[in-house]
């Protein structure tokens, strides 16, 4: 059977999500859209400018064969980001749309509660909704709930490459929830990358690391690559690791003597 | 805890000893911490960094600065353009060439001419407008400023408003009409020297000023831009104020966004001859100096900076430019002889040749950033 990443009705088989800021030039995103096979990305609607001349146009840069997500950065409130997704609808840029609801601009850190009542209102408008939120159980199940077709918890703050710093939350989520998992936000590296699908994430989602690499379509291409071998990895069911060199029983041998 | 409390107690502090006594060590100690941006800085780190001992350390200090620009911002600079409605004013600035004592003919756009100048502007691609006047509330009361902003909202993205400082109700008011950035300079926050500059006027009054980016953000601006002209204060007791001021309002107001100017005065406009020039490698250390110092804040350099100048200083923390600037009243589509203008604009390209410059340093040149909803 193929493993194909389900979000609403539709179906990817690239796990790599990738996101149009950050870029030297526009004309960069094409190639490396070819080159990482990524078949979804994500667009800020404070940056599409319909009325602009193609190269300054974010969406005539992108593949007709690539699902638009475009995302509500900019959002304070669930009320700002519910208007934006109507805007982004209105654009013709599809039924899909990260939620980003940012209320601390330091560390462009999730409002989890804004973020849920976004959720709730879009997803009954028809909406496939994905809420980039801080690691939460609890938010999680609340997204299914809500109606969400994902759930995005970041790995670290945007932009700072540090990877999986929260690890752990991310780990319980990807145990409990029903929704897939995309980590997104903080991956700086593929190896973090593969790190993330081995621990089971359904997908990751990378901008800056790709965006901001000297050569972008060989920094996508590598991180489809691990994502790939991450995904791998967690199917063939890899052994946990240890720190130490372990006798076979040391506390329980004596029994077979 | 307003601002004003902490900007008194630095009113007495000896920046002077404080900066001469940073070593050499101090600086690499504090560029060691800010590197890779995992570590907070802190205000003892942002006068170490702004220290004559600092000037040693600019290459340094720039590449650290590149860096945390490039990974928060990406490699792009925002563009936008200011648009000058009206030139009269009431205060007394002895820097300014739109002193209320300096005779001109002042000018005031009616709703049609700013429309015209708006979709001139609009025709060069700008979607990010900076709208200015004066200090007159007699000739442009609120609900003149409200119908301009009703006016801009046809043609822009994004509506910034550079006009006196106003009660957080009627910013609430403008806010309303589309507005959605602030932009206000102290101008100088050493006090003794700004009551010397500012004799007589509503400027006159040091507090109300230094709180107009606090009642802005409480009124729901989502960003706003603050800075202090250089040439009127001690430039680096200077730039650490308005590098504290920022972070204040950072971490009060967490929700907007806060950017940084560097207005300098060069020479004297017929006005008065400032006192402290602040030299090119001066005005980069204050920049390298406040983007290692909060790696998030967006920094803003006009047309008073030379194309040549800012061509250079775009790899070194930047994120927005002017383009294509006038700086008289009606310049763009209204007069087409030569009026009086606020400052000198150096930087005097098309707004299609400082994009194509961008383009060339390999950043992206971005015209539009916001939405109005």
């Amino acid at each position: 059977m193929e493993d194909r990443l389900a979000l609403g009705d539709r179906y990817f088989s690239s796990r790599l999500l990738t996101g149009t800021g950050k870029f030297a030039s526009n004309s960069l995103i094409g190639p490396m859209l070819a080159a990482s096979g990524s078949q979804i990305i994500t667009v800020a609607l404070r940056r599409v400018d319909p009325k602009a001349p193609p190269q300054d146009n974010i969406l005539s840069h992108i593949p007709d064969t690539v699902t638009l997500l475009p995302n509500t950065s900019g959002a304070r409130t669930a009320k700002e980001a519910v208007r934006i997704a109507h805007i982004a609808r209105e654009a013709g840029c599809g039924d899909f749309i990260k939620i980003e609801v940012i209320t601390d601009m330091q560390y462009l850190l999730p409002d989890n509660h804004e973020t849920l009542k976004a959720t709730e209102i879009l997803a009954k408008e028809g909406f496939i909704v994905l809420p980039y939120v801080m690691p939460d159980i609890t938010i999680s199940r609340r997204l299914y709930d809500a109606g969400a077709a994902a759930v995005m918890p970041l790995g670290s703050p945007i932009g700072s490459n540090l990877g999986l710093e929260m690890k752990p939350m991310i780990q319980r989520i990807i145990e409990t929830s029903k929704l897939p998992v995309i980590v997104d936000a903080g991956i700086g590296r593929p190896s973090q990358a593969a790190e993330a699908m081995e621990m089971g994430a359904d997908a990751v989602l990378v901008n800056t690391a790709i965006a901001t690499a000297r050569d972008t379509a060989i920094a996508g291409r590598a991180f489809a690559m691990a994502v790939t071998a991450g995904r791998m990895a967690y199917h063939a069911g890899m052994a946990g690791h240890s720190n130490r060199a372990r006798a076979s029983s040391p506390l329980t041998g004596f029994l077979r003597e | 805890m307003s601002f004003l409390t902490l900007a008194n107690q630095y009113q007495s502090f000896d920046f002077k000893t404080y900066f001469n006594s940073i070593r050499p060590e101090d600086v690499q100690k504090t560029l060691d911490r800010g590197a890779g941006g995992l570590k907070r800085l802190e205000t003892r780190d942002l006068l170490t960094l702004l220290s004559p001992a600092a000037e040693d350390f600019l290459e340094p200090m720039a590449q650290t600065a590149r860096e945390l620009t490039c990974r928060h911002f990406g490699q792009i600079i925002s563009l936008y353009a200011p648009l000058y409605i009206s030139d009269y004013c009431s205060n007394h600035c002895t820097y300014c060439g739109f002193n209320a004592l300096t005779a001109f003919p002042r000018t005031r756009l009616t709703m049609e001419e700013i429309n015209r100048e708006a979709r001139a502007i609009a025709d060069t691609g700008i979607r990010h407008i900076l709208v200015l006047t004066g200090e007159a509330p007699a000739k442009t009361p609120l609900s003149y400023l409200e119908a301009a902003c009703r006016v801009m909202a046809r043609y822009f993205s994004s509506i910034a408003l550079e006009i006196f400082p106003m009660t957080q109700s009627d910013y609430q008011v403008l806010h309303r009409a589309g507005a959605d950035s602030l932009t206000v300079y102290q101008e100088v926050y050493d006090q003794a020297v700004y009551k010397e500059v500012h004799p007589k006027g509503p400027k006159a009054d040091y507090a109300f000023r230094l709180l107009t980016p606090e009642r802005g953000a409480a009124a729901g601006f989502r960003a706003v831009n603050i800075g202090t002209l250089f040439g009127l204060g001690n430039p680096k007791a200077e730039a650490f104020m308005a590098g504290i001021h920022a972070r204040y309002l950072e971490q009060a107001f967490p929700h907007v966004e806060i950017s940084l100017s560097l207005p300098r005065m060069t020479r004297a406009g017929g006005a008065i001859a400032p006192k402290h020039l602040l030299p090119d490698k001066g005005f980069v250390q204050t920049m390298l100096a406040w983007r290692l110092f909060m790696p998030r804040l967006g920094i803003t350099v006009s047309t008073r900076e030379s194309a040549a100048f800012r061509d250079r200083i775009i790899h070194l923390g930047a994120t927005r430019y002017s383009a294509g600037s006038r700086t008289d009243v009606g310049g763009y589509a209204v007069h087409t002889t030569d009026t009086t203008a606020q400052f000198e604009v150096t930087d005097t390209r098309t707004v299609a040749e400082v994009a194509d410059m961008i383009r060339n340093n390999g950043y992206q040149p971005v015209f539009k950033d916001w939405e109005i909803f």
